[in-house]
This record gives structure tokens, sequence and C-alpha cells, in this order.
């Protein structure tokens, strides 16, 4: 077998990825156009291009000329449309830079094509005949190579550790065997927002969660399914799924970070091909157990007004939607919805691997305009989201446009409204 | 005309082979697509389910019906144009009492129709409306970029059977049996490329929203 | 030969001249001429001499020749009728055997170029034996009749369009007056039977106008076949509202609702009877609860039955339904496998792809 990628390898991708949902979403295509009109990218650049479903042209001709009777009589007679490296070529930017994987389409396509679940089988044929962004070859290789997309070794961690440790005088458990939970980071926590590490430490120890993160596998980010590629994601889930399994514990926490959810959580064990032996749930959905059952207390109002971002892997492809607003409840006081809230929301542009492509930016940054104008409408001092990626495009895209609002996690904020430990104790002699 | 005598033939022949070969098309054409989307199956999913599947894929079937407030209002023509044509196609095509009749003779089952008169202006609305999407089709820049052939020959051939219906309730073509027997063979016609366009979307649009409703209830959803 | 006009003949039956009048005016609007015709009707009437008529029936059920000899005098219809010169009807002739074939030779002779010939009843090609007169099938009957013929009239549906004998399977080789005659004028008057007012009508244009009447694209006078039964039928109010009876005895029924879904085929059916109505405008099939039969249409015996809808087809639908099943499945199944098979040749041809696999990377 030849070991380079090519259009042949990518065609025959593409028929690995066809099954029955996928014929029907093509069967039922009219070509209305309104999956348009759910696209950022369309939407703030007016350009026919980026509409979902011509995104999955070279998906569909496969299924045409593969999958189908006529197809097949077309293509036997040479009247099919074929699948070329020009084309993929011409289509790399409309799957990579031009599509978030947000779900959006797939929600108010009339007559129910999920759309951006056939995007994501594109790539896969993307990958396989070399049509990838350079950012993303790179994130990959270093999430296979060092363990981290963003080439952060253990000692890095092992360095934020030491810093949290120090300034809040709390211990963060590495690699205790038999803990409840084994909790997973993305790299940009470790580096950008360290302060999500130091929140699960107050809060588990408040709620006395008995926790733990692998040194063997703590981050949580999947390159492999933001490039596309399940060969490679499966190798990433796997460390994942060995650590836990040598941890021996129940369950497994994604962090604030959208697609390391989706890779962990819905596609881990297809990828693995078989279920966990542990549990996986979203960090949002651990803490809002936890106050439900009110293990997790907290004090105080954040009286500023403020809204919440959903992150579309969480909310739209996760199904978490009404814990974040649960917890929002117990520690804002002004918490107000933007335009189209919960599974509808516009995602903030950087998902599904655009915010490590750089060919992306320019296009990132024009659909960054409809979070701004949603943002704009409800004229919000503070804005929470719950996703490190969604974060750091959401201040950088707030800094472009001379927005000065600070955009802050969700579990950070939490945190940071715990009742105090006297407090606590105060509570309990009464 | 060569091939047949006179319009009685004609209207003969389309309510007799002509029919049958368009049904035996039709048939067979709409059973081989459903068996290849359905035989190409899915894959056992081994996430953790956190929602039933069967329930909220029925659920979607019907929600997908109703369009969101915000793609209403980033396009209401499409969506408005859309329901009107819909709902009037569908009051013409059933509750027509000429079509009760033959639905009953092919499926055994029956409704109440409407006053002609109705259904008279039903087909008006509806030919306007589809008159209205197709001038939306060739200057909408979305809809431009992605319209194919297809796209234009559908529209035609959706077009006439409600043109020769219209002209045939109104006796705009003499004799009447060659108006029914245009009528007819229009619709024929319509049966015949359905099972090889977007006409197909009348079924597999329930597939596909079941699949998307049902992946979506598995997580935990509401799609 | 009888050489008096058809003013003396109405004369010697006691008609006035303001009888023969009210008469000329009927006539004027039964032919759906204007008013001010009347006199010239008139005129043409007073001079119009007998003319010769030559009737000739082959494969009919004197039902035609019944329907016009049924009608009630004094009636328009009758006065025309009793004015032709009727040389030859070998029903209603008293003559027989040669004596007879004799009448209609010398009718021949005597007004060759000039008499009318009407026909009733089809003309068999397969065999000349399924009917013959006097020895003479009813093809050699017909050409040698025609030959001296001004004009053919084929009165009923058999002769107008090949009716019953022609019904599949049409064992006799039945076909009309019309695929045969090609070099005389044909007036098509169908109907099973035709309205006698329309037989005798088509007669008396011709003797006012010494022409034939103007004819629609099946050879029928407009002025009786040019609108439909549905078209001038007073239950089209019914079929506009949606009001349908649904079996012979129901509420509908009862309340004269339209007929359609009891299979009238009013809608594609070209006659007079909803205008004229029968048996002296007593009622019409219609009026008395019956749908249309479409008899004065071709093929109408082969149209399907009589109690379907227009609208439902008429071939044995249910069975090429049932075959395209079978056949949509086979193939249906044979083509999703054939797509199982090629998928799971894809799966088995893939390749695992490894980061170091991208061009990106081997380049370094």
């Amino acid at each position: 077998m030849n070991d380079t990628l090519n259009i042949t390898k990518g065609i025959n991708a593409l028929k690995e990825q066809i099954d029955a949902p996928t014929a029907a979403f093509f069967s039922s295509c009219v070509h209305c156009g309104l999956c348009a009109e759910a696209c950022l990218f369309y939407t703030e650049t007016n350009d026919p291009k980026y509409t979902p479903i011509n995104k999955v042209e070279p998906l569909k001709r496969v299924w045409e000329s593969e999958y189908t009777l006529f197809g097949r009589l077309k293509k036997a007679l040479g009247l099919a449309k074929p699948v070329t490296d020009e084309l993929l070529a011409e289509w790399e930017p409309l799957i990579y830079d031009g599509c978030t994987l947000c779900g959006r389409c797939s929600m108010v396509c009339p007559v129910g094509n999920d759309i951006s679940t056939m995007i994501r089988k594109v790539r896969e044929g993307m990958v396989a005949s070399d049509h990838v962004p350079e950012g993303l070859v790179g994130a990959s290789t270093r999430a296979v190579k060092i363990g981290s997309p963003m080439g952060i070794r253990l000692k890095a961690l092992q360095a934020q550790i030491k810093h949290i440790e120090r300034d809040t005088g709390l211990k963060i458990p590495i690699d205790v065997e038999g803990a409840d939970y084994m909790a997973l980071l993305s790299s940009m926590e470790i580096i950008n927002f360290p302060e999500y590490i130091e929140s699960l430490a107050k809060i588990f120890k408040q709620a006395n969660v008995s926790w733990t993160l692998s040194s063997e596998a703590f981050e949580a980010t999947n390159s492999g399914i933001q490039i596309g590629s399940s060969d490679i994601a499966r190798e990433l889930v796997q460390r994942i799924v060995d650590g836990a399994e040598k941890l021996k514990v129940k369950y497994v926490i994604s962090p604030e970070c959208g697609h390391a959810f989706t890779a962990i959580r819905w596609d881990g064990p297809n990828l693995i091909g078989k279920s966990y032996s542990f549990k996986v749930v979203h960090i949002l959905e651990l803490l809002d157990e936890l106050q439900q059952s009110g293990r997790l207390k907290t004090q105080g109002m954040e009286d500023k007004k403020l809204t919440f971002h959903d992150p579309c892997q969480i909310v739209r492809k996760g199904g978490v939607e009404a814990q974040p607003r649960r917890l929002l409840s117990q520690v804002a006081s002004q918490f107000v919805e933007m335009s189209d809230p919960g599974k509808m929301n516009w995602c903030c542009g950087g998902g599904g691997g655009v915010s490590a492509n750089e060919r992306a930016d320019d296009v990132r940054l024009k659909a960054f305009n409809r979070k701004k104008s949603q943002l704009e409408e409800i004229n919000v001092e503070v804005l929470v989201t719950a996703c490190a990626n969604c974060r750091l495009i959401l201040e950088e895209g707030l800094e472009e446009n001379n927005m000065d609002m600070p955009v802050v996690g969700l579990s950070e904020l939490i945190s940071e409204h715990l009742l105090e430990e006297n407090a606590v104790e105060g509570e309990r002699d009464e | 005309m060569e091939l047949f005598s006179n319009a009685n033939d004609f209207l003969l022949w389309v309510r007799g082979d002509a029919f049958n070969i368009a049904l035996g098309l039709f048939i067979i054409g709409v059973l081989v697509r459903i068996l290849e989307i359905f035989l190409l199956g899915r894959k056992k999913d081994f996430s953790e389910a956190r929602g039933t599947q069967w329930g909220p894929g029925l659920r979607n079937i019907v929600s997908r019906s109703v369009v969101d407030n915000g793609t209403f209002k980033r396009a209401p023509f499409v969506v408005v144009v859309g329901y009107i044509w819909h709902i009037c196609f569908f009051i013409v095509l059933f509750l027509f009492i000429p079509h009760i009749e033959l639905i009953n003779a092919l499926l055994g089952i029956q409704w109440p129709g409407l006053a002609s008169q109705l259904v008279d202006a039903a087909t008006v609305v509806a030919m306007v409306s589809l008159v209205a999407m197709l001038w939306h089709r060739l200057t909408h820049p979305v809809l431009k970029f992605l319209s194919t052939y297809e796209d234009y020959v559908v529209w035609f051939v959706t077009f006439l059977p409600l043109l020769t219906g219209y002209m045939a309730f109104h006796r705009m073509i003499d004799p009447y049996p060659l108006a029914l027997g245009l009528h007819i063979l229009s619709v024929e016609l319509l049966m015949v490329i359905f099972p090889f366009t977007k006409l197909m979307h009348a079924f597999t649009l329930f597939i596909a929203r079941w699949y998307t409703g049902a992946m979506m209830g598995r997580k935990g959803i509401v799609s | 030969m009888n050489k008096k006009t058809l003013f003396e003949s109405l004369q010697q039956q006691g008609i006035t001249r303001r009888g023969f009048m009210k008469y000329c005016t009927a006539l004027t609007s039964l032919m759906a001429l204007p008013p001010s015709m009347i006199p010239m009707v008139a005129n043409a009437l007073e001079t119009a001499k007998r003319p010769s008529v030559i009737w000739l029936s082959f494969q009919e059920c004197t039902g035609c020749a019944e329907s016009l000899l049924r009608s009630h005098s004094p009636t328009v219809e009758g006065l025309i009728f009793d004015h032709i010169s009727l040389d030859y009807q070998h029903t209603l002739q008293v003559a027989a055997g040669d004596a007879a074939e004799h009448a209609r030779e010398q009718a021949m002779k005597e007004h060759h170029g000039k008499y009318l010939v009407v026909v009733d009843g089809s003309i068999p090609l397969a065999d000349p034996g399924y009917s013959t007169i006097a020895g003479i099938s009813n093809l050699d009957m017909l050409n040698e009749t025609i030959e001296g013929a001004a004009a053919v009239v084929a009165v009923g549906t058999c002769s107008a369009f090949g009716g019953l004998p022609q019904a599949a399977p049409n064992p006799t080789g039945a076909v009309s007056v019309s695929s045969l005659v090609k070099d005389k004028p044909v007036i098509n008057v169908p109907g099973c039977p035709p309205i006698p007012t329309v037989i005798t009508g088509v007669l008396a244009h011709y003797l006012t106008f010494g022409s034939i009447p103007e004819l629609d694209n099946l050879g029928r006078p407009k002025v009786f076949y040019g609108q439909s039964i549905h078209d001038r039928c007073y239950r089209r109010p019914f079929y506009d509202k949606g009001l349908f009876a649904e079996t012979f005895d129901d509420e509908g029924a009862k309340k004269g609702w339209c007929l359609y879904r009891l299979g009238c085929k009013g809608p594609m059916t070209y006659n007079a009877c909803a205008t004229l109505k029968w048996n002296q405008q007593t009622s019409w099939p219609v009026e008395s609860g019956h749908g249309c039969l479409g008899c004065s249409e071709p093929n109408f015996w082969d149209a399907g039955s009589f109690y379907k809808a227009l609208s439902i087809p008429d071939g044995d639908y249910a069975k090429a339904a049932g075959y395209a099943v079978a056949a949509g499945v086979a193939v249906g199944a044979a083509a999703g496998f054939a797509n199982q098979k090629n998928k799971a040749n894809a799966v088995s041809q893939h390749t695992k792809v490894t980061v170091d696999d991208f061009g990106e990377n081997k380049d370094k």
C-alpha cells in the first residue's frame, strides 16, 4: 500500500463515511437555502459559497455515484460529476476555514438534515487526501507526538500546579488511584486560563469530591476530531481511556472545552468501538449536580449585568443547556439571555479547529460580527462562557472590536462565589 | 395526432397503460430509493445515551415543520411562501373530490373534500407561490448559487399538473378529454421523475428528520 | 316521386301558416341561428323539395330508428321525418326482398348526386358474413350506395364511431362510416341513441341550406355537440360547491346533487341532452338520477366502468402496482446489498492515517 495520502484514499474515506442518515439527508435536500441563514460564515460575509449544504458537495457526489442506482448509471455513462483533487482543494477552505461544526444548520434545516455531521464526514476525506490546513496538521502532530496540540508537556502542567498550590495552599491531586473523578484539562486552560484548575481544586475541596489528574492523560483537546481524522482521534481518546482505567476512576470530567466534550463523551466510545468502564461528565453537569445535591454552596451575587455564551459543542451538540443557567442563577443577579439563546446560539467563530488554523483568521473575525451584534443588542458588562476555546476567541474578537468586556469561565465564576470555609462551619453549627 | 385517432383515445391511454407505467415506475423508484437508504444502515452507538431515540425522532418529524424564529426573521420569503405553497398544494392534491376518488380507488381510503371553488382558489395561490419561488430562486444569491438544472426541471414538472388541472377545471382546452388527458399525463410525468429527483424529499424527509431527532434525542438535545 | 314542397305537405296535414311560422322559429332556434334568419328558414322550407333518403342499417340494434319513430306528433322531428322521401329503410318499408333492393337502386339512379344516405350501425371488416343484406356485404352496400350520394349522415354511435360492435375485443372488426367514406361529406350524429331532435335538426339544416352544418373535429354538428353535458347540466352548481351523491340512494342523491362520484361522464361528453332533453323534453338521464354514460363519445364502451368517477384510472392498476412493489423490493434490495458490499470494500481498503502521512510533515 502506498503510504502517501491521495485522492483515491480521500474518495475511499468518503465512501466509508456514508451511512443511512447521510443518504436520507442528501435525498431530502430541496435547495431551499435556509441553512445559509443559520451559518454565521454566510450571514457575516454574504458569500453563498458558505451555504452549509454546499460544503458537503464532495460527499454528495460520492453518495450519488456510489450509493444510488441512478447515480451509478450516470457514472457508468460518464455523466457523473467526479470528485477530483482539484475539487477537494477548492473545498478545503470551506470545510476547515468556513465551518466550525457548530451544528446550527442542523437545527434549522426544514427537512431535518444534520448538515454539520456531514461536514465532519467530509473532513475524513480531506484528511485522507491530504487537503488539510497547516495549523491543524501542526496541532494534530503535537497532540500525537508531544501529548498536547499546544505542545504542552507534563512539566508545564506540573509547573502550573506548583504555582497554584503555592498561591492557594490547596493540593492538586495527581495520579491518585481509586479517585472517583479524573479531571481532564484543555491545553488552553493550562496555559491561558490556569484559574480553571484552581477553581476545580476549590470547588472539589468544598464539595468533598474525590478527584485526581492523570500525568499520562491530562489533555482533553482532541485534535483528531477537529482535523477530522478518526484514526488520530482514536489514538488520543485511547490515551484518556487508558489513563482512566489505570487510575480506576468512576468518572472522567470533561473540562470547559466544547470539542473535548464531544470527543470524549460522544465520539470516544465509537472511536474505540466499545463502551467505557467509566462515565463521562461535563464539568457544568457535575457542578450542577453538586449544587442540586447541596454539596456545592455559594454566597453573594454578581451584580453586574452579564450574559452566557453557549459553547456549541456543549449545548447544541452536547445537550448541556439547563445546567449553566441553573448555576448562573445562583451567582448572578442580572443575568440576561442573548438573542437566539441555548441550543440556537451563534458560534464564537473559532470552534471546529478554526482557531488553530491561522489561514482562517480573517474570515473568523468577520464571523465574529455575529457575536458582536448579539452582544450589542443586550449591552452587558460581563460575558460568561464555558469553553476555553470560545473564551479565547471571544476575548480576541472583543479586543479587535474595541469592546471592553471581561470574559469569564463559568466554573471560575462559581468558585469565586464559594461559601467561605468558616461560614460553612458556622452554618453547620447552627 | 397520429398516435391517437381522437382525444378520447388519448384520454383512454393516459388513464390506462400510461397510468400503469407511471405508477409502476413511481413505486419501483421510490422503493429502490428508500431501500437504498435503509440498507446502508447505521453503526451501533457505544456512547452512553442520555435520552431515548424513538420519541425525539418522531417528535422531530413534527417539530421540524415549525420554523425557528431566527430563520423566519432572516428568510421570511422562503418561510412564508414555502408554507403557502405546501398548504395550497396539499389542499389541491388531497381535498379536491375527483382526487379523493382517485386515492380511494388506489388505496381504499377517503375523507371529506372541499368545495371546488375553494380548491380552485388554492390552485391559483399554489401556482402564484410557485412562480414567486422561481423568481426568488433566480434572484436570491444563495438560491441562484445552489440551483442546478434539476431544480428548474422539478419546478416545471411540478407546475405543469397545477396549470393543466386549472385549465381542465375551467375547460380552457377543447375538447375536455384532451384537457383531462393532458392533466393526467403531466401528473404521470411528475410520478416518473419523482424517484430520481429532489421530489423524493416528500418521503425521505421523514427519515431524515427521524434520524436527526433520534441522534439529538440520544444526546438529550431537544431538536 | 312526390314533388310537393314541405309547406304543401304541412298544409295537407292541416298545419296553418301561423303554425308553420311557429315551427320555423323553433327550428331556427334549434339550429342556433339568430331570429333574423326565421324568414329565410321559412322561405327555404316553403320551397324545399322532398329529398330522397336512403337509410342503411348495418350492425345496429334499431334503437336509433326507434328513437326517431317514438317521437310523438306533432313535433318538429316528426314533421321533418314525414316530409322526407324515405326510399329505403329495411325495417320500415313495406317492400321486401328484391323489391326492396330495387327501390334502393331506383332511388340511387333517379336522384343521383342529390340523395342523402343515412347509416346506422357499424360495418364489419373482419368477415363480411357477420352482417349482410340481400346477400350483399355491408361494406359493398355502403360503397355502392354512397357513390351517388350528396352527403352521408352517420346516425348513432355505432356508425359514427364504431360503438358497441367495435368495443373490445371487436370480434367483427367493426368500423365507423367515417373511417371508410373519405370522398363524401360525413355528418356524425352520435348517441346511443341520438336525440331525435338532433337527427331531424341535421336533416332540417340540410333542407334549409342545402349544405351540411359546421362540424367539430369528430365530425359532429357543433350546434348540437358544441357544449358538454357538464357545462349545461342543471346539477353543475353542486359540483362547484363540492356536493356529491355517493350512492344512488343517499341524501345527496335525493337532494339531486352532482353524480360525478357515481361515474357521471358528463364532463367529457359533448351532446345536447341537458338542453334538449328526451321524450318531449320530459327528462334526461342526469335528471332521472343516473350519471351520463358518455354515449355520444368515441370508445364509450371501453372507457371503464360507467360507475367509476372520471378521475379514476381504468387500467388494471392494482396488478401494475403489485408487480411494481415486487420489482421495487427486489431491485431495491439488490441495489442496497450492492451498496453494502461497496461500503464494506471501502472499509477494508482503509489505510490508517497517522500524522506522519501529512505532506506538511513529510517535507520536514
